[in-house]
């Protein structure tokens, strides 16, 4: 037989002697395997029979109780409420189906109900518990326990589930939990013995999901004996676990709910910011849903109304929402003018009501122009050309660090889930992510928040607490842990002149307090917490010229999902400031009318810490203003809520 | 190319091949994986549901891929060994670096029908590419230090990106095997002795330099090495599963508690019973003879296929023979070692018996390349 020529007589031979010794090597390890299986099973047979069958002896791990997640002031956010469950046990049961008629007395069970148990019962090993019902008052649950002999299999429990006595207004922020998935096991190394506990609740969103390690706790345990068929016969010892964590939020929930309730059934975003130490006050995101809903198990079609619904309810817009911020962003466009010594406050451009660059024409909102404009009137009125003008000086790129030192397109890092980084474009950045040079009329568009420019409410919010002290105030969320309060590292200043800041300070006051401001008819008339702000109102879609010439069609002819997005910044007192706001309203239509007085609202309730006074607004709007705070579906004192408010 | 140097004539052809397949392999792998349907029965609580019943349809899947490959010309798969490596190689990346979802690093893509592991696909192509390398090249390179060095990259890479999954138990797997396989080619024995005195070396460095102001590793570094070696000192984490393992293989005895009598696995005091520590409910059932029973089929697997590498003339055959062999024997041999408490909890199923996708059918892919071999070798 011819060989194949790599293979020779030597090589083979070679290949057969080692491939001996591995199977010398494979038998010599079977030998020591099959030692091992005879003085386990056979030599120390005894010993562990004596564990296994006479003391069984099971140590089981008792659940610890989750940390609560409570407000600013200690108001209770996520607690813990004892829930009174039935569970079915096959082979304790025998007949399933007789017992679930016989219990179906006391427990109203419809047919598919009955038919959903049966299912799960026969899908699971007969000795494991299948709750039939929970979360059963104590007169139904009493029965239970009393009627126990003729229920064979059946046993009342007691356990403890999560819940979120105020519901919607912390939905985005506190998350929900719910029962360990195969997914949160992947990859985990070592998990925590308790995950492993079936159905055992943890975090999946929000800070329920990012501070879990502190909620969780760790487990005790208990040693129990059980007989031959697992009834547990009684308790040896018990070592119990440790509780898991309180967490304080930085948030009011008083102030909180109340910015839900004025937001309303908007598709809105919110965010209230304590300026000195960064503290988020109130963030909320509209319209919202009930978490509890989550933890009880939602239903389908509950579950698909969320989904389905334009508004988005399930996204928490304050942090994941990434939106041209319009106008507001303005502010950042004339820092950077005034620190590259571009322009001075004084600096006068001419405002026809449009630019001219290239063939390309780009508009002032005003139609007729606002003529010589200077910076303060360029805040006041919300000049366009103004900034179209300067940002030329400057460059993107100036503008575009001034925004990064502010705030924007930086990650903020808070416990909440998938919190966007926005997006501060530059030269660089259109580079790697169009393959594009970076044209003037981009810096043109992003000039007054436009084009390419996305920022969060949230970011919106960090921005103008830095406009307002000059300093880096960083976002937080937790006040304190178990107590300990949270060190909070004193903000640096950013490096900005004084008197530049100053200057753009003064436009966002004429904004609220000037004779043409934009939003002046959402002013503050408390002289001692006059408010700043800035309006805008970005554009969703492209108006053509086509349709310029025509008239630009007015916002309520739109369909509602085509319509320009409502913004306002702001902060107050504007000599002393102390909270920083920021709104969006989706698709609201414009700043100035929409999003500025839920702003003014969210500020005067924060500043005050109760409903603000009617003084505290201008004269000719009190009698309005008081139908609308008395209006509100506020929650009453006890977290409940009024009954015409209920979903 | 050897393959060309074939007398394809020889090799039979068409329906003929049903002949030459090892039928005697197949019957015992089917007669294992049995006694796997008859354990998850067992500790579904006599359901069939749970587990049996999706666990044999794996293994049908795996039947009728394993008779595919076998009918397929060994040389064939030869060619498609730099391919599947390839691939292998390009999967695992793909969930290093795009598989990260939730809390963790995900190890496994999503085929609908079942979650593949790349890293058990590396195990078998990983013997495939080494067995074509040593085909190839000339005999008398072999342990020349340049043409030792690519084998030795060619398992470094994928067993490190593993490490990193991090899958400890698969990436000793595919050191082992890789080193089976080039132990075989006949890499000469110096470099085998001089990788396991460096290993030992640093071994014995790292825990001689304990204590000492000179020591390599954190204080912590060494704790974590403690419980890892010694899982009893943490009897509710890594050692509880240890522990109640024992207890499940000591109590069984001679011949068992019976059929679903186990007590251990039904009070459920065995975690992943179904999977890694399927053996403990078998030892439980059926005691020392169910067990031992086991160890002996799966002596003779290895038997088969020892006899079969020996019997063959192409060198490409016989090391992935060599090869499939060596995977198999590690699977056993850690799977039933940590269940016994004589190694750490590594994670890896036992085979043919636990319930899963990826390694039944890995397995019986690599059956079907043995049974490839076999029916094509030179007669």
């Amino acid at each position: 037989m011819r060989r194949p020529a790599r293979d020779t007589e030597a090589s083979t031979r070679r290949f057969t002697r080692r491939a001996l010794f591995m199977g010398g090597a494979m038998a010599a390890m079977v030998a020591v395997l099959g030692a091992r299986m005879r003085y386990l099973g056979v030599e120390q047979a005894d010993q562990f029979r004596l564990l296994a069958e006479e003391n069984r002896v099971n140590i089981r791990l008792i659940p610890p109780n989750r940390g609560l997640i409570q407000d600013r002031n200690g108001k209770l956010i996520a607690g813990n409420e004892q829930n009174y469950r039935v569970v079915i046990t096959r082979e304790d049961a025998g007949d399933v189906e007789t017992v679930l008629n016989r219990l179906s007395h006391i427990i109203p069970m419809t047919a598919e109900d009955r038919a959903d148990i049966l299912k799960e019962v026969a899908r699971n090993s007969p000795f494991v518990p299948i709750t039939v019902a929970d979360r059963l008052d104590w007169e139904t649950f009493s029965e239970i326990a009393v009627n126990g002999p003729a229920l064979p299999g059946v046993t009342p429990e007691v356990g403890l589930s999560r819940v979120y006595p105020r519901d919607r207004d912390f939905a985005h922020v506190v998350g929900y939990v719910g029962p360990v998935s195969e997914r949160d096991l992947e990859g985990l190394e070592n998990p925590d013995p308790l995950l492993r506990i079936p159905k055992f609740q943890i975090g999946k969103i929000g800070v329920e999901r990012w501070m879990e390690d502190v909620l969780r706790g760790h487990a005790g345990t208990k040693r129990i004996e059980v007989n031959a068929v697992g009834r547990v016969m009684r308790e040896i010892d018990r070592q119990e676990g440790d509780p898991g964590d309180d967490i304080r939020l930085t948030i009011d929930a008083d102030v909180q709910n109340f910015v839900q309730a004025r937001l309303g059934e908007e598709s809105a975003a919110c965010v209230v910011m304590d300026v000195t130490n960064g503290d988020i006050i109130a963030i909320t995101s509209a319209p919202s849903f009930d978490p509890n809903l989550f933890v009880r198990g939602i239903s389908q079609a509950d579950y698909s109304s969320l989904m389905e619904h334009d508004h988005r309810p399930l996204a928490n817009k304050t942090v994941q929402g990434a939106y041209p911020p319009g106008s507001t962003f303005k502010m950042v466009t004339a820092l950077a003018a005034l620190e590259a010594g571009a322009i001075t406050p004084e600096t006068t451009v001419r405002c026809p009501g449009y630019l001219e660059f290239g063939n390309r024409r780009f508009h002032c909102w005003k139609r007729g122009g606002h003529g010589g404009v200077n910076l303060e009137r360029s805040l006041m009125e919300s000049c366009d050309v103004y900034y179209y003008d300067i940002a030329q000086r400057v460059g993107i790129d100036k503008i575009a660090e001034m925004g990064r030192r502010l705030g924007l397109g930086i990650r903020h890092d808070l416990p909440m889930s998938a919190i966007t980084e926005g997006n501060m474009p530059d030269k660089a950045w259109k580079m790697e992510r169009h393959k594009q040079e970076w044209r003037v009329g981009d810096t043109i568009n992003a000039s007054i928040g436009q084009g390419y420019v996305l920022a969060s409410p949230l970011q919106l919010a960090v921005m103008t607490a830095r406009v307002a002290t000059g300093m880096a105030v960083h976002p937080r969320l937790i006040r304190s842990i178990d107590g300990k309060e949270v060190e909070v590292a004193p903000a640096e200043p950013l490096g900005l002149s004084d008197a530049q800041l100053k200057s753009v300070r003064r436009g966002m006051f004429a904004v609220m307090n000037g004779k043409a401001g934009t939003a002046r008819g959402s002013r503050i008339a408390d002289e001692t917490m006059l408010m700043c702000g800035k309006t805008g109102t970005s554009q969703v879609r492209n108006i053509s010229a086509a349709e310029r010439a025509s008239g630009v069609v007015s916002n309520d002819q739109l369909p509602w999902n085509r319509r320009d997005h409502a913004l306002f910044v702001g902060y107050a007192p504007a000599d002393n400031p102390r909270y920083a706001v920021s709104v969006v309203v989706e698709h609201g239509g414009g700043g100035s009318a929409v999003a500025a007085p839920i702003a003014r609202d969210a500020l005067l309730r924060a500043l005050y810490g109760e409903i603000p006074p009617l003084t505290a607004y201008p004269a000719d709007q009190r009698g309005r203003m008081e139908t609308l705070l008395k209006e509100l579906p506020l929650r009453r004192p006890d977290g409940s809520l009024p009954e015409s408010s209920k979903v | 190319m050897s393959f060309l140097e074939y007398r394809v004539k020889t090799a039979p052809a068409g329906l003929s091949k049903v002949f030459y397949v090892h039928w005697a392999l197949v019957l015992v792998v089917t007669a294992v994986a049995a006694i796997g349907w008859l354990m998850l029965y067992s500790i579904a609580g006599g359901n069939i549901e749970t587990w049996s019943e999706p666990q044999m349809k794996r293994y049908v899947l795996g039947l009728v891929m394993m008779f595919a490959i076998a009918f397929t010309p060994i040389w064939f798969w030869r060619s498609m060994s730099g391919l599947g490596y390839g691939i292998a190689m390009v999967l695992l990346l793909v969930v290093e670096f795009f598989g990260t979802v939730g809390m963790g690093a995900q190890r496994w893509i999503d085929l609908g029908f079942m979650r593949l592991q790349p890293s058990e696909l590396m195990k078998v192509t990983l013997v495939m590419m080494l067995a074509m390398y040593y085909d190839w090249l000339d005999d008398k390179k072999v342990s020349r230090p340049l043409w030792v060095l690519i084998p030795v990259v060619l398992i470094v890479v994928p067993t490190v990106l593993v490490l990193m999954q991090p899958n400890l138990g698969t990436s000793i797997m595919l050191i082992a095997a890789g080193g089976a396989v080039m132990f075989a080619a006949g890499v000469s024995l110096w470099y085998f002795a001089g990788v396991l005195s460096l290993v030992g070396g640093a071994v014995t460095a790292v825990f001689m330099s304990r204590g000492t102001p000179w020591q390599l590793l954190h204080d912590y570094q060494y704790r974590r090495i403690d419980t890892f070696l010694d899982p009893s000192a943490d009897p509710l984490g890594a050692g509880y599963n240890i522990i109640q393992a024992k207890i499940a293989l000591g109590s069984g005895g001679w011949a068992g508690k019976g059929f679903m009598q186990g007590t251990q696995s039904r009070l459920n005091f065995l975690p992943e019973k179904h999977t890694d520590f399927i053996f403990t409910t078998l030892g439980e059932e059926f005691g020392f003879v169910g067990a031992f029973s086991l160890l002996v089929l799966y002596a003779l697997i290895l038997v088969f296929l020892l006899v079969a590498a020996m019997q063959n003339k192409d060198r490409f055959s016989q090391l992935v023979i060599i090869g499939v062999a060596a995977n198999f024997f590690l699977y056993l041999a850690v799977n039933l070692s940590m269940v016994m408490g004589m190694a750490p909890v590594v994670g890896v199923p036992l085979p043919l018996l636990s319930y899963g996708g990826s390694a039944t059918l890995m397995i019986m892919i690599s059956f079907g390349l043995v049974q490839s071999a076999i029916v094509h070798r030179l007669r």
